[in-house]
C-alpha cells in the first residue's frame, strides 16, 4: 500500500476535475476566451433574427408603402422605418431581418452537404490510405483545380438560377476542403502514440480507424465548419450580387439587395450599407467563434 | 583478451554467439534480426543490424543505448508494429515456436496484447485522450477475452487495483488527462497485463515520469512479472533502471549489440568502453565528492559503418589501429554468457567498486 501512497497524493492535487474529454474542456477554455464570447454573441443574435424573423421584423418584407417613395428619392431612416425605405418602397429593416434566414439557411443546407460528401471522401482516404487514398486526393484535386466561382457560375447554369443551385454550388466548394483537412487529421493521429499503443495491444484496425482515430481527429473539422459557415454566407452573397441567386424579388437576399442598390449608391448610399452590415457582422461572428474554437481545441496549447 | 576457446574466426560471416542462452528453448529467439529503411531518393539506413536476443520465460531482460542505438526498432520490429513501406526486415523472431515475422496480419493481431504486449515512453500520450481509461482496458477485455458489459467493468477495476489505482470503479470513469503521469503510466500496464501475457516489452516506460514516480512503476513492474511470471524486456537508456531489474542486459550501439552480459558481471566487470561510458555517466550517491561525471563524447550520429570497423571508434577513448578496417566480432569472454564486441576492451576490473 505504501507503494499506491505517493501516486494518490499526486492524484489529490486536482481534485476530481468535472468529468469531460477534450470538448467538455474545450467549452471550459472557449468560455474564458472574450473573442469566443463575441463571436458567440453574434453568431447567436444572427440565428435569433433568422429564426424569429416573422415576430422581429415591423413589416412584411414584400409590403410596399408607397406614400412618400418617387423615382430619384429615397425615404430615409424614420420612426416608422428605422433603416429607410428600398427603392420599391419596402421596409429595409424587415428585410434585412428577413435576409438572415436566407443566409442561415443557405449556409446551413450547403455547410452540411458538403461536410457530409467531404467527410465521407476525407474517411475513406484516411481509413483505407494506399489506392484509395490516392483516388480520393486526386479526385479532390480536380475540384480544387476549378475556382469555386466558376464552378457556382456552372451549376448555376446547368440548374437555373435558383435558391438550390447557390446551395449546391457551395456544397460543392466545401467538399475538397473538408475531404483533405479530415484525412490530413486522420493520417497525422494514426502515427500518434496511443494508436501505436492500441496496435500493440492486438485492437483490430477498423476499431483503431472508428474509436481511435476518427474522433481524435475531428478538432480542426469542427473549427473549419464554423469558418466554412462563414465563407458560406459570404458566397451566397456574392453568387446572388451576381445574379445567380434566386430571380424572386420577393426573398430579401443580402447579396442581391446589395445589387440592386448598386443604380442608386449616389442617391441613396444607406440602403448599400445596411446588407453590407449584415454581412459582415454575422461572417465576424463566425470567425471569431471559428478562432476561439481552433485556439480552445489546439492540443498544443492543451493541460 | 577474449577467451581463446571460442574458436577460431574462419570468415567474417561465421555465426556470432548468442547472448543469454538458456537451459530450455528460449521464450522469445530472435536471430539475425535486420532493420533497414529504406525512403526514395535518400540512403538507406539500418537502425537492427544483425541482433541476436534471447528471452526465456519469467526471464528479464534489459536492452540498453542511446537514442537511435536501435533499442526500440527491434522490439517494434519484432511485433511487426514497423510499417510496411520503406522498411525491410530480415532474420527471424520466433515466439514459443511461430515466426513472428512471417506471420499473417490476423494473426499477429491475436498475439499482440495477448501474448505479448507493449508499454511506451509517453503515457501522456500513449493513451486515447477522447476516451474514458475504462473503455480502453475493457475494449482489450473484449478483444482478446471476449468478456462483455458488466464482467469487463469488473476486471477492468480489479486490474487497476492491481496495478495500485485505488477507488477503481470510478476512476475508470476518468479521462487520461484527469490522471497523473504516473497514473497514466500504471494504466498502461494495466492494459498491458489484462491478459496476462507471456512476455511484455516495456520501451523507456520510465523516461518520461519524475524520479520517484519512475522508482514506483520500476517497483511495480517487477513485482507484476513476478508475481504472473511474464517475462519481461526492458528498452532504456538508464542503466540504473536495469541495475535494479533485469537478469541479462544487452548494451547496443547504432543497431549492434556490443556487450551483453548477466547483471552482476556487466556491473561488476563492463568490458565494452561504450558500457564503461554510460556506466560513468550515471550520478551515483555514493561516489567520493567532486568528481565529474563523465560524458561520452561526441554524440550517437557520429558513427562508422560497420563494415569500416567498430561504430563506437569515432567517439571511443580507447580507439585503436585495429578498431578500424573490419567490423569487430561479439566473442564470449572467460564467462560464456558475457559477450564483448571490441578489439581493446577495458581491462578487467581488480575489485568492485
Amino acid at each position: 500500500m505504501s507503494l499506491t501512497a505517493g501516486v494518490e497524493l499526486a492524484a489529490g492535487e486536482r481534485p476530481e476535475s468535472a468529468g469531460g474529454g477534450l470538448y467538455r474542456d474545450a467549452f471550459r477554455r472557449l468560455r474564458r476566451s472574450p473573442t469566443a464570447i463575441v463571436g458567440a454573441a453574434l453568431v447567436l443574435l444572427f440565428v435569433f433574427v433568422a429564426v424569429f424573423a416573422p415576430l422581429l421584423a415591423p413589416y412584411s418584407p414584400t409590403a410596399v408603402d408607397l406614400t412618400d417613395i418617387r423615382p430619384g428619392v429615397f425615404p430615409g431612416p424614420s420612426a416608422e422605418h428605422p433603416l429607410g425605405l428600398d427603392q420599391l418602397g419596402r421596409d429595409e429593416l424587415s428585410r434585412i431581418i428577413y435576409g438572415a434566414r436566407y443566409s442561415l439557411l443557405i449556409g446551413v443546407v450547403s455547410l452540411s452537404l458538403g461536410a457530409a460528401v467531404g467527410l465521407t471522401l476525407g474517411l475513406l482516404a484516411g481509413a483505407f490510405g494506399g489506392w484509395v487514398d490516392s483516388l480520393v486526393m486526386r479526385l479532390v484535386d480536380i475540384m480544387l483545380a476549378v475556382p469555386s466561382l466558376l464552378l457556382a457560375i456552372g451549376i448555376a447554369a446547368l440548374l437555373g438560377p435558383r435558391l438550390i443551385s447557390v446551395m449546391i454550388a457551395i456544397a460543392v466548394v466545401n467538399v475538397p476542403i473538408f475531404a483533405r483537412l479530415l484525412r490530413g487529421s486522420m493520417l497525422a493521429q494514426r502515427r500518434s502514440d496511443y494508436a501505436l499503443a492500441a496496435r500493440s495491444l492486438g485492437v483490430t484496425r477498423s476499431r483503431i480507424v472508428l474509436q481511435h482515430v476518427f474522433p481524435n481527429s475531428l478538432a480542426p473539422v469542427i473549427v473549419q465548419g464554423t469558418l466554412a459557415l462563414a465563407t458560406a454566407i459570404i458566397e451566397a452573397a456574392g453568387l446572388a450580387f451576381l445574379g445567380l441567386g434566386s430571380p424572386d424579388p420577393a426573398i430579401p437576399e443580402w447579396g442581391r439587395m446589395l445589387a440592386e442598390t448598386n443604380a442608386f449608391l449616389a442617391s441613396a448610399p444607406l440602403l448599400a450599407l445596411w446588407p453590407g452590415l449584415a454581412i459582415v457582422l454575422s461572417v465576424m461572428g463566425f470567425y471569431l467563434l471559428g478562432e476561439a474554437l481552433r485556439e480552445a481545441l489546439d492540443p498544443k496549447l492543451r493541460r | 583478451m577474449t577467451d581463446p576457446s571460442a574458436g577460431p574466426l574462419t570468415t567474417t560471416s561465421v555465426r556470432e554467439a548468442v547472448p543469454g542462452q538458456v537451459r530450455a528453448e528460449p521464450l522469445l529467439k530472435i536471430r539475425d534480426l535486420t532493420v533497414t529503411f529504406a525512403s526514395r531518393g535518400r540512403a538507406a539506413v539500418r537502425a537492427v543490424d544483425g541482433v541476436n536476443l534471447d528471452v526465456a520465460a519469467g526471464s528479464t531482460v534489459g536492452i540498453v543505448g542511446e537514442s537511435g542505438s536501435g533499442k526500440s526498432v527491434t522490439s517494434l520490429a519484432a511485433m511487426g508494429l514497423l510499417g510496411r513501406r520503406g522498411v525491410e526486415i530480415r532474420g527471424s523472431v520466433d515466439f514459443d515456436g511461430s515466426d513472428l515475422l512471417h506471420m499473417p496480419e490476423q494473426e499477429l493481431r491475436a498475439v499482440r496484447g495477448r501474448e505479448i504486449a507493449m508499454i511506451f515512453q509517453d503515457p501522456m500520450s500513449s493513451l486515447n485522450p477522447v476516451l474514458t481509461v475504462g473503455r480502453q482496458i475493457t475494449e482489450i477485455l473484449v478483444r482478446h477475452r471476449g468478456l462483455s458489459g458488466r464482467q469487463a467493468r469488473d476486471r477492468a477495476a480489479e486490474l487497476l487495483q492491481s496495478v495500485g489505482i485505488g477507488d477503481s470503479l470510478r476512476r475508470l470513469k476518468s479521462f487520461p488527462h484527469q490522471l497523473s503521469g504516473g497514473m497514466r503510466q500504471r494504466v498502461m500496464i494495466a492494459m498491458a497485463l489484462a491478459c496476462e501475457p507471456r512476455l511484455l516489452i516495456a520501451d523507456e516506460p520510465t523516461t518520461a515520469l519524475d524520479v520517484t514516480i519512475s522508482a514506483q512503476i520500476l517497483e511495480l513492474l517487477r513485482r507484476l512479472v513476478a508475481d504472473t511470471q511474464t517475462a519481461l524486456v526492458l528498452i532504456t537508456h538508464d542503466l540504473g533502471v536495469v541495475a535494479g531489474l533485469c537478469d541479462t542486459v544487452h548494451v547496443m550501439y547504432s543497431g549492434r549489440i556490443v556487450e551483453s552480459a548477466p547483471r552482476r558481471p556487466l556491473f561488476a566487470d563492463p568490458r565494452h568502453p561504450y558500457t564503461t561510458g554510460l556506466l560513468a555517466s550515471v550520478p551515483r550517491l555514493d561516489a567520493p565528492r567532486g568528481v565529474p561525471l563523465l560524458p561520452i563524447p561526441g554524440s550517437p550520429s557520429d558513427t562508422l559503418p560497420w563494415a569500416r570497423g567498430c561504430a563506437f571508434s569515432p567517439r571511443c577513448t580507447r580507439q585503436v589501429d585495429a578498431c578500424l578496417g573490419a567490423p569487430p566480432v561479439l566473442e564470449p569472454l572467460a564467462l560464456p554468457s558475457h559477450l564483448l564486441r571490441c578489439v581493446n576492451p577495458v581491462p578487467p576490473r581488480k575489485h568492485l567498486g
